[in-house]
């Protein structure tokens, strides 16, 4: 089984389970048994693999943080390398499954629609906050190192805590506020294409983190909104739909003290946001509003 | 939460050979901008020599021997302070041209561009302060 290439071991795996179960003992069996038998295949597959990568068959290596506050022997963080038969299109997030489900079942991180969509799959990837499930294997510099975001406290593995992204996300009111509904009950709310034009890429956000990850002014003051939200207060303040009110009310939230005014322009969120918001663009934006909405000569 | 590990280094410049334009357009200018303001308060302190030199003999201050002129010429003939003003004037011609960018930022004007703004600045730092290395280390052999 060792002499054949990756691809089609992948394809012949499904039988391969079909043999083992039928040889695996009766349902009274301890399922102690059935676990670390399923460690020693691991262990097998592993390291045919790793014989597969000595021979040069496509196969990637991958280098994986590992932690569990709750596991002993993994209390200390280490990385664990993994090397994965590398199909055309591999992702990060491609990878990390494979690892997971034929290596180490214990290996864990967030992950949903695969699409880029979800925004639940933001790792840092050989020193960049990217999506694992946008971001292609055959981009990457072997070994492919996979880390947790930074600046956000590690649970387990890659999954890191992200309550705090989400309280500066709802620090800004993320929903749409008009001052007023127009009559009709199902009435649209309907905006100029000129306007939506403007809104457009800001409406992008898909909450993975990656740019409140990426910025050391985040890192460094716990209450500063962050690009992300900052970029939510855009979208809806230069929404013309909502009334007068409610746009002074989110310019004031913005201008607070841990608002725009802590941006410094060093560009890492814009740098690293997998929609291609142009973040730092729209908070200089806000921060001019800003500016004209305390300064009154004209 | 309390369980969780602190990554140290790896969030904070451990990471540097990771950062970008941007952030090390960031770094350079805090830098240089707190050198040139060092350099204000030397400078300040060099130019009060004159304090006393203004009350000196007018015979004095002919030679050229008051205080305030032995100082600058003493200071002068020193081959570091030569070098130092090359540094000084690398530092201040970066701050500017960093801080002219900075200043199209904050207008909005070309964010796109704003990483080959920042490499225009490095390299015109460089031209401007290799050529003026003539100028500034001349006679001090
Ligand atoms: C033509 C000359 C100069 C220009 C165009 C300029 C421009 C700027 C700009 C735009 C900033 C803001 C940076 C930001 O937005 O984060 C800044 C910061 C700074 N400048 Fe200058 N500057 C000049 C001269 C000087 C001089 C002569 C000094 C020192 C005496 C100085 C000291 C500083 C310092 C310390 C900061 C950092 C402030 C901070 O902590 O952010 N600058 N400069
Ligand atoms: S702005 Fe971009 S990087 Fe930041 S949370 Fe939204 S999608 Fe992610
Ligand atoms: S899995 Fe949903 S964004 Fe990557």
């Amino acid at each position: 089984m060792s002499t054949q290439p990756p691809q089609q071991e992948h394809e012949e795996s499904p039988a391969d389970s079909v043999d083992e179960t039928e040889s695996t003992p009766p349902a009274q069996q301890r399922r102690e048994d059935a676990k670390a038998d399923k460690r020693g295949r691991d262990a097998q597959r592993q390291a045919e693999d790793d014989a597969a990568a000595k021979r040069d068959e496509p196969t990637r290596h991958i280098k994986v943080f590992r932690y569990d506050p709750e596991i002993e022997g993994k209390q200390e963080p280490r990385f664990d390398d993994f090397h994965v038969p590398f199909t055309k299109g591999m992702t990060v997030l491609d990878a990390l499954i494979y690892a997971r489900d034929e290596y180490d079942p214990s290996l864990t991180f967030r992950h949903s629609c695969r699409q880029a969509v979800c925004g639940s799959d933001a790792f840092f990837v050989n020193g960049e906050q990217r999506l694992g499930c946008q971001t292609q294997l055959s981009d990457l510099n072997e070994p492919v190192r996979i880390e947790p975001l930074p600046h956000q406290e590690v649970v387990k593995d890659l999954v890191v805590d992200m309550d705090h992204f989400y309280e500066e996300m709802e620090a800004v009111d993320p929903y749409f506020d008009p001052d007023e509904t127009p009559d009709g009950e199902l009435a649209e709310q309907r905006q100029s294409r000129a306007n939506r034009e403007k809104i457009k890429m800001s409406t992008r956000c898909i909450w993975c983190g990656a740019c409140f990850s990426s910025c050391n002014i985040a890192a460094g003051d716990n209450q500063y909104l962050g690009p992300a939200a900052l970029n939510k207060a855009y979208r809806f303040a230069m929404d013309e739909r909502e009334g007068e009110a409610k746009t002074q009310d989110r310019l004031e939230t913005i201008e607070q003290e841990h608002g725009v005014w802590r941006c410094q322009t060093q560009f890492s969120c814009t740098n690293v946001c997998p929609k291609d918001i142009p973040l730092t663009e729209h908070i200089q934006e806000l921060k001019r509003e800003a500016v004209k909405k305390n300064l009154k000569f004209w | 939460m309390s369980q969780s590990y602190n990554r140290g280094l790896i969030e904070d410049f451990g990471r540097w050979r990771e950062f970008s334009a941007g952030m090390w357009a960031w770094i350079f200018h805090k830098f240089t901008g707190w050198v040139l303001v060092g350099y204000l308060f030397t400078h300040i302190a060099v130019l009060s020599t004159a304090i006393p030199a203004s009350s000196q003999d007018a015979a004095v201050l002919a030679a050229n021997e008051d205080i305030y002129t032995t100082t600058i010429v003493a200071l002068e003939s020193l081959l570091v302070v030569r070098i130092l003003e090359v540094g000084l004037l690398a530092v201040a011609v970066f701050h500017i041209l960093n801080g002219l960018r900075l200043l199209f930022v904050d207008l909005g004007i070309g964010l796109e561009s704003q990483d080959k703004s920042f490499y225009a600045s490095l390299i015109l730092t460089g031209a401007i302060t290799v050529a003026s290395v003539p100028t500034f280390i001349a006679g001090a052999f």
